[in-house]
């Protein structure tokens, strides 16, 4: 089995989207959901709560199977090569998932053994750096506050370096000195060329951070736009 | 991938066992109240049950191991609860790596910090007084039986950890697993129980299993309490293992 990288690329969109329904048991929480993500770009799912989002984003990770409709991540159907797209993805859930009996620098080595990449070490200390947490490192992740385990949770994310990124709500429950920290770890993904959705609740977020807008409402997506970043951002 | 599910495993066990040696108090109490009932009964009670030949400590260790497996386990069951909580699954299962990795990781973990709370109990036995003149074939048979009644009450404790809906639930199976060998010929022979008891006692897993490991320990022939016992842990082994991972399938589509 072939395990695609960043540098091998199938053509096409990163994320491709139709027709995506998903229903819990009675309540239909997507009811024929469309969207494409072009490689490189940040696309920004906003919605309120309870519209979705989450659902969208296990359902592209592989956690969960869709009721109908195709997704494509990376150009590999969901349902028949879940494995190629796990491959090819990270996900950074709503709710950090990160060990908390593990220090910082061992939850990173334990994610860079598990994608095999070389000198898990070293690249555990690179990230720590990055992402301000070199300090904290030798420190059990429990002792972290809530913005620390955000920046770890982004950072056990981008070991490996897969083509596409999934950020779920990640600034939620973050104060704005931490908000800002992630706007600019996402922006820094872009810049390396990864492909990024990441959802949101405000639409200050989306504005600022996300080359594409879609608007999930009622179980579809009721606006879908690009915009000029670069007027809104204030890099 | 598959070549891989070796080495994941191997990784993701580390984890737990980290887990593991930061939390020794969870060995400790493991160990603490199968020692407590081991000093109750030889100190207490033991005088007044006539084991025949066999001194009490002798007699009764067997099942004192069982109660340490049968509360081992329930940290299993609450690791791996806190697993599913915590959304570390999640960030695993959308890994290119063998899905299965996870859980086993978990059932070698407890096999490992189910060891050594056995080894402690152990030691504790040989200061009361407990001694054996078995050979090392019969040792090994010992260990084994041990290792596979670990095994089987491990992949029961897998069912409630990716089940349960509270860390009490998680834990709380176990309560009757622990009672199980007070109603067997753990620690009075089974001659004096009233008859419905007496039954029961006689079919159920927990009495073939210490006779099978006090034949061993006290050099006495087995019979063949150890082809029920063994059937016994095998069948347990297979149902728990099946049902465990339908309930990870279920919890995962
Ligand atoms: N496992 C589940 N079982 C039943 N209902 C669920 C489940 N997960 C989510 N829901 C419901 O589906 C809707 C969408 O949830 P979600 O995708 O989490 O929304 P969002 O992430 O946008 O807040 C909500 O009404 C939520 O209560
Ligand atoms: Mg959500």
């Amino acid at each position: 089995m072939s395990i695609p990288t960043a540098s091998a690329r199938a053509p096409g969109p990163a994320i491709h989207v139709r027709g995506l329904e998903r229903s819990y048991k009675q309540l239909r929480v997507l009811r024929g959901v469309d969207f494409e993500v072009a490689r490189g770009t940040i696309f920004a799912l906003l919605g309120s709560n309870g519209a979705g989002k989450t659902t969208v984003v296990r359902i592209l990770s592989t956690l969960l199977k869709a009721d109908a409709g195709s997704v494509r991540v990376n150009g590999f159907d969901v349902a028949t090569q879940a494995a190629d797209v796990r491959a090819s993805i990270s996900l950074t859930g709503q709710f950090a998932a990160v060990d908390e009996i593990l220090t910082g620098r061992e939850n990173l080595v334990l994610v860079a053994r598990l994608r095999h990449v070389r000198q898990p070490g070293a690249i555990a200390d690179e990230l720590l750096r990055r992402f301000s947490l070199t300090e904290a490192g030798a420190r059990r992740v429990a002792t972290y506050s809530g913005g620390m385990r955000r920046r770890l949770d982004i950072a056990m994310s981008l070991i490996g370096t897969p083509p596409v990124i999934f950020l779920d709500e990640p600034t939620a429950g973050l104060d704005p000195q931490a908000r800002i920290e992630v706007w600019q770890a996402v922006e820094e993904l872009s810049e390396r060329g990864t492909t990024v959705l990441l959802t949101t609740q405000y639409l200050e977020e989306a504005e600022h951070l996300a080359d594409r807008i879609a608007i999930l409402h009622q179980g579809r997506i009721i606006v879908d736009g690009t915009q000029d970043r670069t007027t809104t951002s204030n890099k | 991938m598959a070549t891989h599910f070796l080495g994941d495993t191997a990784v993701l066990t580390g984890r737990t066992l980290r887990h593991v040696t930061r939390s020794l108090d969870t060995i400790i109490t493991t160990a603490i109240t199968p020692i407590a009932i081991m000093l109750m009964f030889v100190y207490v009670f033991g005088g007044a049950i006539d084991t025949g030949s066999v001194s009490y400590v002798n007699y009764m260790l067997p099942g004192i191991l069982l109660i340490t497996i049968a509360s081992g386990i329930s940290y299993t069951a609450f690791r791996l609860f806190g697993d599913m909580q915590g959304g570390i699954f999640e960030r695993f299962h959308s890994m290119p790596i063998a899905r299965s990795g996870v859980l086993w990781a978990h059932v070698l973990t407890s096999l490992v910090a189910n060891v050594i709370s056995l080894v402690l109990v152990f030691g504790v036995a040989l200061l009361m007084g407990f001694r054996s003149g078995a050979g090392v074939l019969s040792w090994l048979a010992v260990a084994g039986i041990l290792i596979l009644f670990t095994l089987a009450l491990t992949w029961i404790a897998v069912i409630p950890g990716l089940t349960a809906k509270s860390v009490d639930g998680a834990s709380a199976f176990s309560y009757p697993l622990v009672f199980l060998p007070f109603i067997s010929s753990a620690f009075v022979p089974t001659g004096t129980m009233p008859g419905p008891v007496r039954a029961f006692a006689e079919h159920q897993p927990v009495t073939s299993i210490v006779n099978t490991l006090r034949g061993l320990l006290t050099q006495q022939p087995v019979g063949t309490d150890v082809w029920t016992a063994l059937a016994w842990c095998a069948g347990i082994l297979v149902v728990a293992y099946v049902f465990a991972n339908v309930s990870y399938r279920r919890r995962i589509s």
